[in-house]
C-alpha cells in the first residue's frame, strides 16, 4: 500500500499585508497578505523546517530518497536535496534530486516519488519557494512564501494511492530566463484561460476517467492556484462545489507559495481529513499534476508537528516595505564588516553544523558544542563521543545586539542549554526582542545565517517553542 | 614562582586618549614614551629591551622601533585580546626579574578611530560557530545572568558610568571630562541589551608607556620607585558561551589572576588602597569587585550603590581615573594606562582625583569574552 507516511509544512513568521507594497508604490491593493521569508530564509530552509517537521522522530537512515523542489534554489548549480539529507543525517547511500525550472516541480517530485515507493522505499519530498515579482508589479503582491514537505512509504501510510495523472504541455504564460531576477507573466488573462484552467481542467478529468470517479467523490481537493479567482476558473468546467470540496488557497494569508503551494494545501486537506475521504493535489505549470489518495484509519492517531492553519495564525505582520527590501536585496547595503567563510571550514565541521552533532566526554559524561578534541570540562583526552544535539532548549542567557549589522536588528545572541545537555550559542530569530526572557523553551531552526564568500552559510537559530 | 621586590616602575607615561583623528599611532606612542622617559630621566640608548602591547594596530616589534627609533634591540609584539597592554608589561618585569636586562620599555597602543568601525567586532573566525558576535553582546549576556541570578536591573549598572564618568572629570588626559546622569546612562540608545550606550567603554585612540628596571637600580631613577609586588595572568575558555559550566556571573580569569597577585605580593583585597580595574562596561566592573575580592559574591551592585567605590567612599575606590568608561580604550594602552594611573597615586601626582595615603594599589585588566584576566599589584614601599 503506497502513500502518504506523514507531513509537515513551514509558514515563515513574517507577513508583508498587500497594502505596504501598494502604497509603496501608490498602486491599488489586492488586500490581505502574503508570507514572507525572513533574511535568514531562503527556499531551502523553509522545505528543510517542513522536511524536519514530516520526518518527526522517524529514523532518518530509512530514507531512502529525498526530492527538493523549487523555482528559486539557493543554488544555480549545487544541490538543495544533499543539504537537506545531511541535515536530516541520512545514510549517505540514497538518491537525492532537485526538481527545478518548473511551476509542477512540487508535484512531479511527488509523483515521482510515488512511483518510486511501489519498490518499497521511503521517500521524503520537500518543496519551498520564494518567488520574487517585479517590485511595482502586481506579482509582487500575488506570490506568498512556503515550504512542504511529504515521507512517501508503503507502511503506515495515512493516505494510500489511488491514482495519478499528468499532462504535459509546452505553454509560456510565466516564466524567467537565467538573465531575469524577476519572474514575468504575460498580461491580461491569457495564461489563465489558456494555460491555468485548461491544465487543471483536464489533469483533473483524466483522473478521474482513469480512476471512474466522479467530482462529488472526492472529499476535497489541493489544487494549486496563482488566486482563488483562478481556481474558480478552473472549475468551472469540473463538477466540484468549491465550497465543500476545494481546499482554499489561502491566497489571503500566505499567497501563491509557487512549488510548495500544492503540499501547503494538501498538509491543509491532510489535516481534516477522516478515514475513507478521496483526497487530491494537483500542481500547475508546463501541464499539470494530479494524484488521488484515500484516507486510512492510521489518520485518527497522527499527530502533526505544526498546522498549518496555526502557522498561519501565529504571525509577526511587516510594516516596512524597507525592509523587505532589504530582506530580498533589492536594496543593498555595504556593512562594514565582511561576512567570510570557506567551504574548507563548512566541510571539516560538517556533522556539527548541519546534523547538529556536539561531542560526549567518555569520563565525565558533559555533552559540549562543538565538539573539542579535549574535554572542556575535565581534560579528557581521548576524544568524545559523537551525540546527535536535542533540537529543543531553554535560553540560559542572550544579548540583543544592536550593534552587529543585519537586515533586522536587533541581531539576538542567544546561549541555549539543550535538553539532555548540550549549550549551543546561536541567534534568535522570530521572535520580537522585547519578547525575550531568560528561561524561555526554544527550539532549533534551520536558517541561513550570510553569505559570506559568495555561498550560504547554513547553520540553527533558535526560536520560541509553542 | 614569586616577582614580589624583584622589578620597579620608574617612570610613567601617557598620551592624551580620546578622537585622536589629528593623531596618529607614530604621534601617540612618541608623546607616551617621551612621558616616560622625562618621567624617569633616562635617556633611551640605557633601554635593553621593549614590549609593546596592541590588539589590532600592529603585528611586530617594529610598531616601537619605527616611531621611537629604538633600534637594534629586542622589542617584542604582545597580544592577549583586550589584556594585550598588561600583559606586555607581564612579560616586561618577567625579562627584567629573570636577570637578563636591567632597565626595559612596556608601551601599549591603539589606534581605533581612523576606521570607521563602531565598537569592536567579530571574535573568531568560524563561518557559522560563534557568529557575529561583538564585544558588548559578551558582557551583556553576563549583565542578563547576573540580573536573573541577583533581581536587580540596569539603574544598578547606571551606578558605575555615573561614578567614572565623575572621576574621569578630574581625569586631564581623559577621553571623556562630563558628568552623566542615572537618567542619561538608564536612557541613552541600547548597544545590546540591557548595556545602552553609556553602559560601554568608548572606542578610543591612545598610547601608555611605563620604565622599568631591576629593583636594586631603581633609585639611582627616582627616590620613590614604585615596586611590582604580584603579577597574576589566568586565560580560561574563550568561548564561555559554549561552555556548559559557565555561570555568567563573572570572571574565574580575574578571580584567578588576583589569587595569584595577592599571593605572591603575600597582601590580600584588605590591603589595597585603589583598584584600576578593566571596567569595559558597566556591569564588568561590578563583576570585577565580585571577583577581586573586594565584596561578596552577588554584593557588587551594592558595593557602588552604597558609594564604597568612589575615591573617598570610605572603602577601596576604583577607578579613580574615569576607567576605560571615562578614560577611554584604546585596547592595547589599556593595561599600561593602569599601571601609569595606579604610579600617580603612589607618587601622589595624581591630583584632583588623588587617593590620599595610597601605598599599595591593584591593576586589573581583562580580555575577550572575560577570558584573558591580567592582575598586577603595586605598591611604594
Amino acid at each position: 500500500m503506497v502513500g502518504i507516511v506523514s507531513y509537515g509544512s513551514y509558514i515563515p513568521s513574517y507577513r508583508l499585508p498587500r497594502d505596504v507594497i501598494a502604497k509603496e508604490w501608490d498602486t491599488p491593493s489586492l488586500g490581505g497578505e502574503r508570507a514572507l521569508a525572513s533574511f535568514d530564509e531562503d527556499s531551502l530552509t523553509l522545505a528543510m523546517n517542513a522536511s524536519i517537521d514530516a520526518l518527526g522522530e522517524r529514523n532518518p537512515k530509512a530514507v531512502a530518497g529525498i526530492f527538493f523542489a523549487s523555482t528559486t534554489s539557493p543554488y544555480r548549480e549545487k544541490q538543495a536535496a544533499a543539504t537537506v539529507a545531511t541535515v536530516l543525517d541520512t545514510d549517505k547511500e540514497l538518491r537525492t534530486m532537485d526538481f527545478t525550472d518548473s511551476l509542477r516541480a512540487g508535484t512531479s517530485a511527488l509523483l515521482t516519488a510515488l512511483d518510486l515507493a511501489k519498490a518499497g522505499e521511503l521517500l521524503l519530498v520537500c518543496a519551498g519557494d520564494a518567488r520574487m515579482g517585479e517590485p511595482d508589479t502586481i506579482q509582487e503582491q500575488h506570490y506568498g512564501d512556503a515550504g512542504g514537505a511529504l515521507v512517501i512509504g508503503s507502511e503506515n501510510v495515512i493516505a494510500e494511492l489511488v491514482g495519478t495523472h499528468t499532462v504535459s504541455q509546452e505553454f509560456l504564460g510565466t516564466w524567467r530566463t537565467e538573465e531575469q531576477d524577476y519572474l514575468k507573466s504575460f498580461p491580461g488573462g491569457f495564461e489563465n484561460k489558456f494555460g491555468y484552467n485548461r491544465f487543471i481542467a483536464e489533469t483533473v478529468r483524466g483522473l478521474l476517467q482513469k480512476c471512474n470517479l466522479e467530482a462529488r467523490d472526492i472529499a476535497n481537493a489541493a489544487i494549486a492556484a496563482p488566486t482563488q479567482r483562478a481556481l474558480q476558473g478552473a472549475l468551472r468546467s469540473l463538477d466540484f462545489d468549491i465550497k465543500s470540496q476545494v481546499q482554499e488557497t489561502f491566497w489571503n494569508t500566505v499567497g501563491d507559495a509557487g512549488t510548495a503551494q500544492p503540499l501547503v494545501l494538501l498538509a491543509a486537506v491532510l489535516e481534516r481529513a477522516k478515514p475513507g475521504d478521496l483526497i487530491l493535489v494537483a500542481g500547475y505549470g508546463d501541464g499539470g499534476d494530479v494524484a488521488l489518495f484515500r484516507v486510512t484509519d492510521g489518520i485518527a492517531g497522527f499527530q502533526v508537528a505544526r498546522s498549518v492553519y496555526s502557522q498561519i495564525e501565529v504571525k509577526r505582520t511587516l510594516q516596512s516595505y524597507g525592509k523587505y527590501a532589504r530582506f530580498r536585496k533589492l536594496l543593498r547595503k555595504d556593512y562594514a564588516t565582511q561576512d567570510e567563510s570557506t567551504p574548507v571550514v563548512l566541510l571539516r565541521d560538517q556533522k556539527q553544523i548541519l546534523p547538529l552533532y556536539g561531542g560526549k566526554c567518555p569520563a565525565c559524561g558533559v555533552i559540549q558544542f562543538p565538539i573539542h578534541r579535549i574535554c572542556t570540562e575535565c581534560g579528557y583526552r581521548e576524544g568524545l563521543e559523537e551525540v546527535k544535539l536535542s533540537r529543543r532548549g531553554r535560553l540560559f542567557t542572550f544579548t540583543n545586539d544592536y550593534l552587529t549589522e543585519t537586515p533586522d536588528p536587533p541581531t539576538t545572541h542567544a546561549v541555549v542549554d539543550l535538553e539532555g545537555g548540550g549549550r549551543v550559542f546561536v541567534q534568535l530569530t522570530d521572535c520580537e526582542a522585547e519578547r525575550v526572557e531568560i528561561g524561555m523553551p526554544l527550539e532549533l531552526t534551520f536558517r541561513k545565517y550570510h553569505e559570506g564568500y559568495g555561498i550560504k552559510n547554513y547553520f540553527w537559530k533558535a526560536r520560541p517553542a509553542e | 614562582m614569586n616577582i614580589r621586590d624583584k622589578v620597579a616602575v620608574i617612570g610613567a607615561g601617557c598620551s592624551k586618549f580620546g578622537e585622536n583623528y589629528d593623531k596618529s599611532a607614530e604621534d601617540m606612542i612618541v608623546e607616551a614614551a617621551l612621558d616616560a622617559y622625562t618621567d624617569a630621566r633616562i635617556d633611551p640608548s640605557r633601554i635593553q629591551a621593549a614590549w609593546v602591547g596592541t590588539l589590532s594596530s600592529a603585528s611586530a616589534g617594529n610598531a616601537l622601533a619605527d616611531p621611537l627609533k629604538l633600534f637594534n634591540i629586542p622589542i617584542t609584539r604582545v597580544e592577549n585580546y583586550c589584556a594585550s597592554g598588561m600583559d606586555a608589561f607581564r612579560n616586561a618585569c618577567m625579562a627584567v626579574a629573570s636577570g637578563m636586562y636591567d632597565v626595559v620599555l612596556a608601551l601599549g597602543f591603539e589606534k581605533l578611530r581612523d576606521s570607521g568601525q563602531r565598537g569592536l567586532g567579530t571574535f573568531g573566525d568560524h563561518p557559522v560557530v560563534g557568529y557575529g558576535t561583538t564585544a558588548p553582546s559578551l558582557f551583556a549576556m553576563a549583565a542578563n545572568r547576573y540580573f536573573e541570578t541577583y533581581g536587580i536591573d540596569k539603574t544598578a549598572l547606571a551606578k558605575v558610568a555615573i561614578k567614572n564618568h565623575h572621576n574621569g572629570t578630574m581625569s586631564p588626559k581623559a577621553h571623556f571630562r562630563m558628568e552623566v546622569s542615572e537618567d542619561q546612562v538608564v536612557n541613552a540608545p541600547l548597544i545590546c541589551s540591557p548595556l545602552g550606550l553609556l553602559d560601554c567603554c568608548p572606542t578610543t585612540d591612545g598610547a601608555a608607556a611605563v620604565i622599568i628596571c631591576k629593583e636594586e637600580l631603581a633609585r639611582s631613577f627616582r627616590s620613590d620607585p614604585v615596586k611590582v609586588k604580584g603579577i597574576g595572568l589566568s586565560v580560561t575558555s574563550g568561548e564561555p558561551y559554549m561552555k556548559p559550566s559557565f555561570a555568567y556571573t563573572g570572571f574565574p580569569a580575574t578571580a584567578q589572576a588576583a589569587q595569584s597577585a595577592y599571593e605572591q605580593a603575600g597582601l590580600t583585597a584588605k590591603d589595597i588602597d585603589l583598584v584600576e580595574c578593566h571596567d569595559c562596561f558597566t556591569i564588568t566592573e561590578i563583576l570585577n569587585y565580585e571577583d577581586l575580592g573586594l565584596c561578596e559574591k552577588g554584593e557588587g551592585w551594592r558595593y557602588v550603590a552604597e558609594g564604597r567605590a568612589n575615591i573617598d567612599g570610605g572603602a577601596v575606590p576604583v577607578n579613580p581615573s574615569g576607567g576605560l568608561k571615562s578614560f577611554g580604550h584604546p585596547i592595547g594602552a589599556t593595561g599600561i594606562r593602569m599601571i601609569y594611573e595606579v604610579s600617580q597615586h603612589l607618587w601622589g601626582k595624581a591630583g584632583e582625583r588623588q587617593v590620599k595615603d595610597a601605598e599599595v594599589g591593584l591593576a586589573h585588566n581583562l580580555g575577550g569574552p572575560g577570558s584573558v584576566g591580567c592582575v598586577t599589584i603595586l605598591a611604594n614601599s
